[in-house]
């Protein structure tokens, strides 16, 4: 399940069995950075905040925000809180980047392939998708 | 980090049925743990010796560093809420609450209060006229307000709806957020507990056959689905702990990850690749442990090698 279809269920529904919790948690907060859902210098939940939301382990929900600090995205700020760290978004954003061949170019091309539809085709069909409707999806 | 349960060797039997064999175990402080298996695989006879409300045969249990049999000042950090708790027959859920406040130090009336609403428990009625889902409100309500530096769970939520069942894992994982403590959680219901456990223990027969990181087990397995011949050509000198086969398809269980390109491979070849859940993974493990004792070539496949 992708990031957008977990969001689109709009409540605490999450992970895939397939990858440890914290990573996942670790994603969702980069992707609110990467949306601006979470701006720069702007405080974090908890991690408690975070356990209670998606209904894991206090733990596990740490562990999926230190890694985030190791990364420099957030840093701590004693007896205060967790923040988003300026620059993070454009870090995020350039490593995103470096992912999206693999994650969604290869595939997408891989079952064009299967279908018979030519690289010129897809080509296309990706700028209708452009003009079509952005918000789609979500009822 | 010390230790809050050190379990050596424990082996306990009833009669002719063996119901603990030889177990090591080792408890850490402030995490959650899940002690799952089947029905009669040992986890309420485990976690009687870990209370002192039954004699091992053999073997050794310390529990805070001391022996807990008739041992007041670790019985008091303790508290075992079971399946079928019993209550003195003139009791009301309100009589529990004030004798559990007596002997529970941490005791927070006020949470009590608070889950008495969240339940809609009725505190005045006597506890044998509550329905079973009332009933395990009660032991719930008692489990979590003790506040207990070690608290078991034993199938907490008979007769508890879903909803209710969502409620005390809300809770547990709020109040144990603000006052991090040990609990042990034994539930059939593994799907509906696994994100709130840290540390997964799987029981079958007597045998700890999982003792790991709730994380590490994520994602520790992957089932793959395909026509046979390239499931098995793929899934090649892999350790592999379940088959289903339907007709020239085969959907495989196999222990270990797949690197990215393996990933693609599978992709290419048009084979399906699927995460295995911790219920699963469980359910498979339990099985093939009953496969090795109808006598099938004993592999170490009961193991999670890693």
């Amino acid at each position: 399940m992708t990031g957008h279809q977990v969001r689109a269920l709009g409540s605490a529904v999450l992970i895939d069995d397939s990858r440890p919790i914290f990573l996942q948690i670790a994603e969702r907060i980069e992707g609110d950075i990467i949306e601006g859902t979470l701006q720069e210098e702007a405080q974090v939940p908890s991690t408690n905040a975070f356990a209670s939301f998606y209904r894991i382990n206090p733990a596990t929900a740490a562990k999926g925000v230190n890694r985030l600090v190791d990364d420099g995205i957030l840093y701590k700020q004693r007896g205060i809180g967790m923040f988003v760290a300026t620059g993070a978004r454009a870090a995020l954003v350039q490593r995103r980047r470096e992912q999206f061949f693999d994650q969604y170019v290869q595939p997408l091309a891989r079952e064009a392939r299967k279908l018979g539809i030519e690289p010129l085709e897809l080509a296309e069909m990706i700028r209708q998708s452009e003009t079509a409707t952005v918000h789609g999806g979500a009822s | 980090m010390k230790t809050v349960i050190e379990v050596r060797n424990l082996s306990k039997s009833y009669r002719n049925s063996v119901a603990l064999d030889s177990v090591i175990l080792s408890l850490e402080p402030d995490r959650i743990y899940g002690l799952l298996g089947r029905n009669g695989a040992g986890k309420t006879t485990l976690m009687s010796m870990l209370t002192a409300q039954g004699f091992p045969n053999s073997g050794e249990v310390k529990v805070f560093g001391e022996d807990p049999y008739e041992n007041e000042q670790v019985l008091s950090r303790i508290c075992f809420i079971r399946e079928s708790q019993k209550y003195p027959d003139s009791f009301s859920a309100k009589h529990a609450f004030r004798s559990a406040a007596l002997f529970f130090k941490n005791w927070d009336q006020e949470l009590a209060g608070r889950l008495v609403e969240d339940f809609q428990l009725p505190v005045k009625r006597t506890i044998k006229k509550l329905s079973r889902g009332q009933l395990s409100a009660v032991g719930v309500i008692i489990g979590l307000a003790s506040r207990a530096e070690l608290t078991f769970f034993d199938e907490p939520y008979l007769g508890l709806d879903a909803v209710a069942r969502q409620l005390f894992y809300d809770r547990l994982v709020e109040d144990y957020g603000r006052y991090p403590r040990t609990i042990v959680l034994s539930s059939h219901l593994i799907d509906e507990v696994a994100n709130l456990l840290e540390h997964v223990i799987v029981i079958d027969k007597g045998r700890i056959i999982m003792d790991d990181d709730a994380e590490s087990i994520r994602g520790s397995a992957f089932t793959v689905v395909g026509s046979a011949d390239k499931v098995g050509t793929f899934l090649q000198g892999r350790e592999i702990i379940h088959t289903d086969n339907f007709a020239s398809l085969a959907s495989v269980t196999a222990v270990g990850t797949l690197s990215r390109a393996e990933k693609t491979e599978a992709a290419e070849l048009g084979l399906e690749l699927a995460p295995v859940s911790l219920q699963q993974l469980v359910v498979r493990k339990t099985i093939s442990a009953a496969g090795a004792d109808l006598g099938a070539s004993k592999t170490s496949s009961l193991e999670v090698t890693r």
